[in-house]
């Protein structure tokens, strides 16, 4: 199982009716594509239905209750020289996590070009990315604490606000603090050479190969993706 | 068979994906098989017992592993049931029984019965098994994540029995674990009960994540040389399908589980709306009971057809091999399965038509509900199409097959009434329900596990099963299995609800008292039967006749392994290679009545099989 398997004899059919068959021919439906690689895409579709299900309840929760939702951008304003800036940490947050795919996606060009240090280095800035995304979301958590929030409660307004807040931001920054663990762990492979020598690995014995890279990366910009819709459902709202 | 239905159907025995069309005007090769787009799969043999037979990482050994603990859970749901029936059956004859200890009891069965015993032995026990040998893969794609999901399913077990022990006992809230009062007080076990259930459905998730995950890359990605989509038995189809569902549902039940979790530690009020009790209003407030409703049903739903889809492909593979024909309808079984697992998303409101919704909310559900009974339908007459005129082996797999479809049929069609609102509202919550709901994804599915078990025993074990045992269960089983739930609808017409301890003194249901005995009476009977089959297994491991190769004369590829039982790598030094699908039974010209997936088309031109 390499990284670009070939595909003799195989000619993809015209049409319709072409790719039908291509997607009903033996062996693979996806022609050429990791094993890996469709597995992380196939766990991310499910992982959207979580991430989905935490939203919808979240919609429903906030729509059917009785007390009122407080302001998000009062809420979530910080103080910038004596003025309430709303959603002033929030933009930086999402502002380095987005930045943090485009080095991912740069690692992963650089992985299959077999540089190893441009690559292990831009893992390591994706992952100081994700880190400073987490350490900022602990400082916001940290805020909203002394400000009183808590899950069962809150001075601003309807109890849930706090319930959801810290259930969906809770278990998406765990997400992207697994993503962190993974990149430096991948980063010291990277660096250690443990792809371009195909090094087994120690839980699973497979043999090391770039395209893991990319794997993490897609689980990367999924958690970035994600970030995006809660962003937008939980301070734009 | 064939003079009646051959207008040029069939072709000469050719492979349709595989030719290479006279590119050169050299005569086309026909059995040429395009070549391996993969190199061959890197596995970890192990050499110590810890990693041959407990840490394993090969996909059989984790199956009968799945299949043990599965077992070994659902043998606990029995007995839980025993004591149920004994209750009601026979008020008060278990001394020690309160109503708490039947709510518990009720809670349990069902929790352990869907989730840890029907979905864990289909997906968990058969899929591992079944599917790497049937596709022609040498295991599954990432066995090391395969044996990190059958551990957190034990640990998921272990948690889940572990609420027995704690104080307050497990949850007694019914396996839907409704809010508020799953988690309010005055509920058992709604204290370390709930939050145990909460936790172990959750490391259930993850872990059946892990294996799911397996299951469709396997399918999708590592089949062997010739094995194209069309040409997958239906337990492919089946297990398949239903790993998909899986997958998109279960994120619901963990999303809600977590969020009960939190209302229960954190007092979070998700699901809890303000409640009064004794005049105090408790800390909860706002939230709301019915988005647990739909966010269970969301996972709840599409978990029948979890259970029922693996069960339709095995059927069908069962009933083709042991009737020696190909399956009636192959694609329209494939797309029967498809559709009814899309269908399956779209129904879930069903299972609260009394809670409370919009006229035409429940309209909607309705319609879906009634639109998945074609599919359905479809299939059981192809399953009867498949059986006609067919050479039908009345052996003990055969039994248990036409037991299937007939409970199937049976609960189907009580399933259309409850489908519609206005039949439903009076039938809610009664007996009907209990009849229903065990009749199709109770015992049917376990008909197809037992039909499955004798079929694939000599497989896994190398030697059969005693017939003459199996005959017993079977028929023991299956008029047991009337004589419990046919009654029940007709305690469901006369009202009698579910759920309740007892009747006590009500007038009503005096009437059912004897029928609660006979029912409570054949419920021992069946469950003891059960033994017969675990007698069965452990003495034919040891005493069984030898099975040899292929003792059913089946075509698909599990049985074509070079030795049996397959060992780890499953195909020695070459991979099979597959000309057709595995349906090639009784056809016009071939020599024996069966001709494998691994024929070669040029071994069979004298014969008119069907092209796949």
């Amino acid at each position: 199982m390499s990284s670009d398997p070939k595909i003799e004899g195989y000619k993809f059919k015209p049409g319709y009716s072409g790719m039908a068959a291509d997607t009903a021919s033996d062996q693979t439906m996806f022609k050429g594509v990791h094993w890996g690689k469709a597995m992380m895409w196939i766990f991310l579709l499910s992982d959207t239905f979580i991430f989905s299900c935490f939203l919808i309840s979240y919609m429903k929760g906030r729509a059917s209750t009785p007390v009122e939702w407080p302001n998000p951008s009062e809420v979530f304003a910080l103080n910038a020289f004596g003025v309430p800036v709303p959603l002033l940490l929030i933009a930086i947050m999402t502002f380095v996590l987005i930045t943090s795919s485009g080095t991912m996606a740069l690692a992963v060009k650089y992985g299959y070009e077999r540089n190893r240090k441009m690559c292990g280095w831009l893992i390591i800035a994706t992952a100081l990315g994700g880190l400073t995304f987490v350490g900022m979301q602990v400082f916001e958590w940290s805020k909203l604490i002394h400000e009183g929030v808590r899950p069962w409660e809150n001075p601003f307004g309807a109890a849930q606000f706090g319930s959801f807040f810290f259930m969906i931001t809770g278990f998406h920054g765990t997400h992207v603090s697994i993503g962190v663990i993974f990149l430096f762990i991948y980063a010291y492979k990277t660096f250690a050479g443990h792809y371009d020598e195909g090094k087994r690995g120690w839980f699973t014995t497979m043999k090391g190969d770039y395209v893991e890279i990319e794997i993490l990366g897609l689980y990367w910009h999924f958690v970035d993706l994600v970030w995006v819709f809660i962003f937008a459902f939980f301070y734009l709202w | 068979m064939s003079e009646d239905f051959n207008e040029n159907k069939t072709i000469q025995a050719q492979s349709s994906e595989t030719i290479s069309g006279g590119e050169t005007g050299v005569a086309p090769d026909i059995d040429y098989v395009r070549p391996a787009e993969l190199s061959d799969q890197d596995l970890y043999h192990g050499h110590t017992f810890i990693t041959k037979w407990v840490f394993c990482q090969d996909a059989k050994v984790i199956g009968v592993q799945y299949f043990l603990l599965a077992t070994f859970t659902g043998i606990i749901g029995l007995i839980l049931s025993w004591l149920m029936r004994l209750q009601l059956g026979f008020p008060g004859a278990a001394g020690f029984m309160t109503a708490e200890h039947y709510y518990q009891f009720v809670t349990m069965h069902g929790m352990i019965m869907v989730v840890y015993f029907l979905t864990a032995l289909f997906l968990g026990g058969f899929g591992n098994y079944l599917i790497p040998l049937m596709t022609g893969a040498r295991d599954m794609v990432f066995p090391y994540v395969n044996m990190v999901s059958f551990w957190m399913f034990f640990v998921a077990v272990g948690v889940l029995l572990a609420s027995f022990f704690v104080p307050g006992g497990p949850t007694g809230s019914g396996w839907t674990l409704y809010p508020p009062q799953a988690i309010l007080e005055g509920t058992p076990g709604s204290g370390m009960g709930i939050i145990l259930m909460c936790v172990s459905l959750i490391l259930f998730v993850a872990g059946f994540t892990m294996g799911g995950l397996n299951y469709l890359i396997t399918i999708l990605q590592a089949r062997t040389r010739g094995m194209t989509l069309m040409r997958m038995p239906l337990t492919v189809w089946g297990i398949f399908t239903a790993t998909v569902l899986a997958m998109l549902a279960f994120p619901a039940l963990l999303v809600s589980a977590l969020m009960m979790t939190l209302d229960k530690v954190l007092a979070t009020s998700f699901f809890m709306p303000t409640i009064l009790k004794a005049g105090e209003v408790l800390e909860y407030g706002g939230g709301t009971p019915i988005l647990f409703q739909h966010l269970f049903w969301f996972f709840g739903h599409p978990e029948v057809y979890i259970v029922a889809l693996p069960a339709f492909g095995i059927v069908s593979d069962l009933i083709s091999v042991h009737s020696r024909k190909n399956i009636f309808g192959y694609r329209m079984m494939v797309w029967a399965i498809v559709v009814i697992g899309a269908l399956s998303f779209f129904v879930w409101a069903h299972h609260m038509y009394v809670s409370g919704m919009h006229p035409w909310f429940g309209f909607f559900f309705a319609t879906t509900t009634l639109i998945i009974a074609v599919p359905t339908a479809m299939k059981v007459y192809n399953w009867i199409l498949t059986l006609w005129r067919g050479n039908i082996r009345m052996n003990t797999v055969m039994l248990w097959c036409l037991g299937f479809i007939v409970t199937f049929v049976n609960g189907g069609i009580t399933g259309i009434f409850l489908g519609n609102v206005t039949v439903d509202v009076p039938l809610s919550d009664t007996y009907f329900v209990v009849a229903h709901f065990h009749m199709v994804m109770g015992i049917a599915p376990l008909m197809v596990i037992m039909g499955a078990v004798y079929h694939w025993f000599p497989l896994v074990a190398g030697r059969m099963l005693s017939e003459k045992l199996g005959k017993w269960h079977f028929w023991i089983t299956f008029l047991g299995a009337y004589s419990i739930y046919f009654p029940m609808h007709y305690l469901g017409f006369i009202g009698v609800p579910r759920r309740y301890f007892e009747m006590y003194d009500s007038p009503y249901i005096t009437s059912a008292v004897g029928m609660n005995e006979f029912i409570s009476t054949a419920a021992f009977i069946v469950g003891a039967a059960q033994f017969i089959l675990i007698y069965n297994i452990v003495v034919s491991l040891k005493m069984g006749k030898p099975a040899g190769k292929n003792p059913w004369q089946a075509n698909s590829l599990e049985w074509l392994t070079p030795s049996v039982p397959p060992e780890h790598g499953n195909w020695g030094d070459k991979l099979p290679v597959v000309y057709r699908w595995p349906y090639d039974f009784s056809v016009p010209g071939a020599k024996e009545d069966f001709i494998p997936q691994t024929t070669p088309p040029s071994e069979v031109v004298e014969t008119e099989v069907e092209k796949t």
